[in-house]
């Protein structure tokens, strides 16, 4: 068989390609680089982030397989790397100071970085297990090691040691997953399972592989009980990386996740329906409540990361084509909310001083009233309040639930948002009906922060307010499936 | 000018967002020019509106503006749109042209009050509301106007809110207020659900009319009976007037304004516009024409036995608008707010007047200490004289046109008609009376004064005057443009209101005739001049024979003074009650079971999550293990669920 490589469907990953080539760029600079300022590598990674969404939207419009099938590019991809590539860009704004403050020496940070995204964006945009495993992979060791970028910080050694063990763990499990489909099967395109399936053709063996293929992404998205290392991570990790993760990899995960369900294993609803159903419930109900007794900001913010990875498993579980849109509604909404709480996260702090303790937000209304304003959004819009994003994902998330006749979940979903609700307003509370326990020294307003914050308001509430284009948006996106 | 009705409740709502937002930055002169200004202007444009008005033939004379879509649900549409019709402006310029006035004479009353801006503020915001109330052309935006005059008067009876007695009286107001808005409220459910059940969703007043054939006669009456209700509770009669003479703890302008000139007659108003309505409800007519004048002979014999000069006219206010239900009552609509108007000015007259005097005498308000301020007030006296023969009834004040036409077209009212008209007629004898008790006892006679008070007793300025002056010319000319047939007149009010009242206006196919009706008017001038002199003779002539009487009927002057002991009554009968049951609800339901059970969940959780924390051991191997249990779990599960 002559095999020709299609060189003219490069054009079609314009994209991943510029964070490819602009990631080692970046390493080679760095080796030149004389000033111990790394501001330059972030511009340029804004640079590269920049053009590569130009390219994304520019490209929103094709629909089709490239590479014999391998990767390809469709309307979920592209809202989802879009999606990803805006959260890079706020990351890297945040870090922009951030990097200066904590004097990171290694100029590892934008590479990996750049890479961990493309990773993501190489998980969303393909139908092919293996480059699924690639990307994810990708990401995943990118991020392994940005978890541990301050080597001198114990707590992130331990971190980014604990992620990269249990990763591996998880990613055994994955790959195990889909080496069962390939025996089974014969196939690695998810296409070609659905093919099998319909057939009726589902053996143990197969059966086994969709439930591995479960766990490993439940490992991503972090679903009790697969979401022991989250807490540990999130609160060891540098604070922009946190967000990152938050924000990024679940995105990311989320929606290789649904593509992979929906596309192959929809059939199956019934199989796996019920054991997502369990797991929606034990994520949401441990998560909230063991949020509840947090004092750690970090911790806290984690195990609420956990509770609405909960929120959009109700949704995934009705098994709705149609309706999956509010995952990607919801998804869109928590990326802004999480990179906005963490940006002020960072704001509270200070170079080898995190203050992540609630007591370091008491009072805080009355020295700095802007930043205890953010937080408050950011913290209404994961609690729900209109007229914030938040809300309206979680209208949207919980409405699919009752219209596709999961009423009790939604029931449950709902009173564990009420539970969810007394440690965000804690921390609202702390901060304006609480008087100062202690000195937290300067605060740092560096307009990179701002930035990101005001961004990430404006979108929360203009999204909260007129939810219908970004549906729309959504709406396109989920079209895939059929 | 028509394109732009709008722009008269717009004035007053710049003014209070000015006055509101800015107040207590700007200069005094500044808040009283935007205060006053704003008011003016409004004046201004219903009075170019009334003559295009009067420009139009009869028929064409009902205009409607819609300004937005407020409310849109299915096939029913809400808009904020006025309508300017001979009702709407003849209550516009009421509302306009004496809350004008009253804002001029308050720049005076009110200058040295430290609420000073926050004062115009509420004025403004008042009239913003009142002005919303008579010009909408729905139900819906007119409750909003009917709700947001509540809420003023709320806000202004308890102005000097540090008094206990002005906040609870604020309260009290409100309270009784929201009694009658219930019934007011679900009167609208009513009528809208009937109507759309009908297929006719709309609540504007031009549909209604339309469409008000489709309702059913018992239905008709159970929604205007309900309107009534709200309407005694705006507009204090029996028996949700109690909330009328505490409202005098507000500033005296305030009671002349809202309390006397204009939001008090909002039940008039309300049930004049809903004529259609009305007029196919007979029973419910004779309800409100007796529950009128059962309430005007009520409140003046309570007006006997008071001496706070205030409390007298408060009481004076619920009877006269007693006399505008007889009106709207018996059909007569057009008499009812001809008496509405004249009403305005007349007492609008004697609060301010009753302000001068309380201005001159450092706050008192008991007639008792006062006697003989004839000669330290001039203009106050012989505008206030002006009032009080306008409102007893003396031909050729406005008050005898009105009250005449009211008592004649009660008289012919085929149901109970002269019943009615006797109470009527007995109660205008009342009035003269007491309104003269009040006039001999302030102005006329022995000086009662205080020494201290004596000494600073002075006219008011001439910004507080000049309007009681141009009150006091309203109150006499203000008859004339409804003086009726019988007298040579040509009834031009009665005339300009037909269009709106077209159709249901009583039919004068009674006995009409000249002799009776002239008959009737000499008669009522007679009472009015027995009440007079009995005045005269008791408080004047023979001040002793006053006391005398007093002393002899000890239990009866008692109880009318303490005013049948009606608010102990309700206290007793509701207010004890529903205390107590609040106070169980608070004590037991809410703080004991309620908050026990939430308190206990919250705990209980927070137990829990103390209890799952830790889960969270910090070991690897742990997550690891809870990981490998997970795993084995779904995996099993699947299985399970495969394999049979």
């Amino acid at each position: 068989m002559d095999v020709k490589f299609p060189v003219d469907e490069l054009i079609l990953i314009a994209p991943e390609i510029i964070l490819c080539g602009f990631g080692l760029l970046l390493l080679l600079i760095e080796v030149f680089l004389k000033t111990k300022s790394k501001s330059f590598l972030g511009i340029l990674t804004l640079v590269s982030a920049g053009s590569a969404l130009v390219f994304v939207l520019k490209l929103s419009s094709f629909s089709t397989d490239l590479f014999f099938g391998l990767y390809s590019l469709d309307s979920l991809g592209s809202l989802t790397k879009g999606l990803i590539l805006v959260m890079l860009i706020l990351v890297v704004i945040m870090s922009l100071r951030y990097v200066e403050r904590e004097e990171v020496i290694s100029g590892e940070y934008y590479p990996l970085l750049l890479f961990s995204t493309l990773g993501m964006m190489i998980m969303v945009s393909s139908k092919n297990l293996l480059t699924i495993f690639v990307g994810l992979e990708l990401m995943s060791l990118s991020i392994y090691i940005l978890v541990g970028l301050f080597r001198d910080n114990l707590k992130a050694a331990e971190a980014s040691l604990k992620y990269f063990l249990l990763g591996a763990f998880a990613s055994a499990f994955l790959v195990y997953g889909i080496a069962l489909l390939y025996g089974s099967t014969g196939s690695l395109d998810i296409k070609g399972y659905l093919e099998v399936i319909a057939k009726g053709d589902t053996s143990t063996v197969l059966i086994i592989g969709v439930a591995l293929i479960a766990v490993g992404f439940a490992f991503k998205i972090a679903l009790v009980p697969f979401h022991m290392w989250t807490p540990d991570v999130y609160e060891g990790a540098p604070t922009s990386i946190t967000a990152f993760m938050a924000a990024g990899v679940k995105s990311a995960a989320f929606v290789t996740f649904l593509r992979v369900f929906y596309t192959a294993f929809l059939p199956l609803i019934k199989q796996w329906g019920d054991i997502l159903w369990l797991l929606a419930v034990i994520t949401m109900s441990y998560a909230n409540l063991t949020a509840l007794v947090q004092q750690n900001i970090k911790r806290m913010l984690a195990y609420s990361s956990i509770a609405h990875a909960g929120y959009i498993l109700v949704a995934f579980v009705t098994g709705e084509k149609i309706l999956s849109s509010s995952i990607i509604y919801y998804l869109v909404a928590y990326t802004f909310m999480n990179v906005g709480a963490f940006s002020c996260v960072i704001l509270m702090g200070r170079k080898g001083e995190e203050n992540l303790d609630i007591d370091s937000y008491a009072g805080l209304s009355a020295r700095h009233p802007f930043v205890a304003f953010c937080l408050t959004i950011f913290l209404l819009s994961l609690t729900g309040v209109p007229p914030l994003a938040g809300f309206m994902a979680k209208f949207y998330v919980f409405s699919t639930a009752i219209k596709a006749g999961y009423v009790w979940l939604a029931i449950i979903g709902v009173l564990n948002s009420v539970v969810a609700a007394y440690y965000y307003l804690r921390v609202i509370m702390y901060m304006y009906f609480r008087d100062p326990v202690k000195e937290i020294g300067r605060i740092d307003l560096s307009p990179s922060y701002i930035l990101v914050s005001l961004i990430c308001i404006f979108f929360l509430i203009y999204t909260g307010i007129l939810p219908r284009e970004l549906m729309l948006l959504a709406e396109g996106a989920v079209s895939v499936f059929f | 000018m028509s394109e732009y009705i709008w722009l008269i409740p717009c004035f007053p709502a710049v003014g209070f967002l000015i006055n509101g937002l800015l107040g207590k930055k700007l200069p005094k002169a500044v808040v009283s020019w935007v205060g006053c200004l704003s008011v003016f202007f409004s004046f201004v444009c219903s009075a170019v509106l009334f003559f295009e008005l009067l420009r139009l033939a009869p028929e064409a004379r009902i205009i409607e503006k819609d300004v937005f879509d407020w409310i849109v649900s299915g096939e029913f549409v809400t808009r904020v749109g006025f309508r300017i019709d001979p009702l709407s402006i003849v209550m516009c310029l009421v509302v306009s042209g004496v809350g004008f006035l009253i804002h001029v004479y308050s720049v005076g009353y009110m200058h040295d009050d430290p609420g000073y801006s926050r004062y115009f503020t509420y004025l403004n915001l008042f009239v913003f509301m009142m002005l919303i109330l008579v010009t909408a052309n729905n139900l819906l935006l007119m409750f909003v106007g009917w709700e947001g005059v509540g809420l003023c008067s709320y806000l202004l009876i308890g102005f000097w809110f540090e008094k206990d007695s002005a906040s609870n009286a604020g309260k009290k107001a409100f309270i009784v207020n929201r009694i009658g808005d219930y019934g007011f409220l679900v009167g609208i459910f009513l009528l809208f659900v009937s109507l759309g059940t009908k297929g006719v969703w709309t609540l504007n007043f031009s549909e209604l009319e339309r469409n008000a054939n489709l309702l059913s006669e018992s239905l008709t009456a159970l929604i205007t009976l309900l309107f009534f209700i709200g309407a005694t509770g705006k507009s204090a009669q029996i028996p949700l007037y109690v909330w009328l003479p505490d409202a005098m703890e507000g500033p005296t302008p305030v009671s002349a304004l809202i309390h006397a000139a204009t939001m008090v007659t909002a039940g008039v108003y309300m049930i004049a516009r809903l004529n259609f309505l009305y007029s196919m409800a007979p029973e419910i007519m004779f309800i409100v024409a007796l529950v009128g004048v059962l309430t005007a002979m009520f409140a003046a014999s309570i007006g006997f036995a008071q001496y706070d000069i205030k409390r007298v006219l408060a009481y004076s206010t619920i009877s006269q608008l007693g006399y505008m239900f007889v009106g709207v009552g018996v059909g007569a609509y057009a008499a009812g707010i001809f008496h509405l108007m004249t009403h305005a000015f007349f007492k609008a007259l004697l609060f301010l007047g009753a302000g001068s005097v309380m201005h001159a005498l450092a706050g008192e308000l008991d007639m008792r200490k006062m006697g003989g301020l004839k000669k330290y007030l001039p203009t106050t006296h012989w505008t206030f004289l002006v009032a009080c023969l306008a409102i007893a009834g003396i031909p050729g004040l406005s008050g005898f046109f009105s009250k005449d036409e009211i008592l004649w077209k009660a008289f012919l009212f085929p149901h109970a008609g002269v019943l009615i008209y006797i109470i009527g007629l007995v109660t205008a004898g009342m009035t003269a009376f007491y309104m003269f008790r009040l006039l001999f006892n302030t102005f006329y006679g022995k000086e009662r004064l205080d020494e201290e008070v004596k000494h600073h007793v002075h006219e008011s300025p001439k910004v507080m005057t000049i309007p009681l002056i141009i009150l006091a010319i309203l109150s006499i000319v203000g008859g004339y443009v409804g003086i009726p047939h019988a007298l040579g007149g040509g009834a031009h009010f009665e005339k300009f209101l037909e269009p709106v009242f077209r159709g249901v206006s009583q039919k004068a196919d009674y006995h009409h005739s000249l002799v009776v009706e002239i008959g009737l008017m000499v008669l009522s001038v007679i009472v009015a001049l027995i009440g007079i002199y009995v005045a005269y003779v008791y408080f004047l002539k023979k001040p002793d024979l006053s006391e005398k009487f007093v002393k002899k009927h000890e239990k009866l002057y008692k109880t009318v003074h303490n005013k049948y002991f009606v608010d102990e009554i309700y206290g007793f009968l509701f207010v004890d009650n529903l205390l107590r049951v609040g106070r169980f609800l608070k004590n037991v339901i809410d703080e004991a079971i309620i908050d026990g059970i939430v308190n206990g969940l919250g705990y209980f959780m927070r137990g829990l999550g103390g209890i799952l924390r830790f889960l969270q051991s910090g070991y690897v191997q742990a997550y690891a293990f809870s990981m490998i249990v997970g795993a084995i779990v779904v995996v099993g599960y699947l299985l399970v669920k495969v394999i049979p």
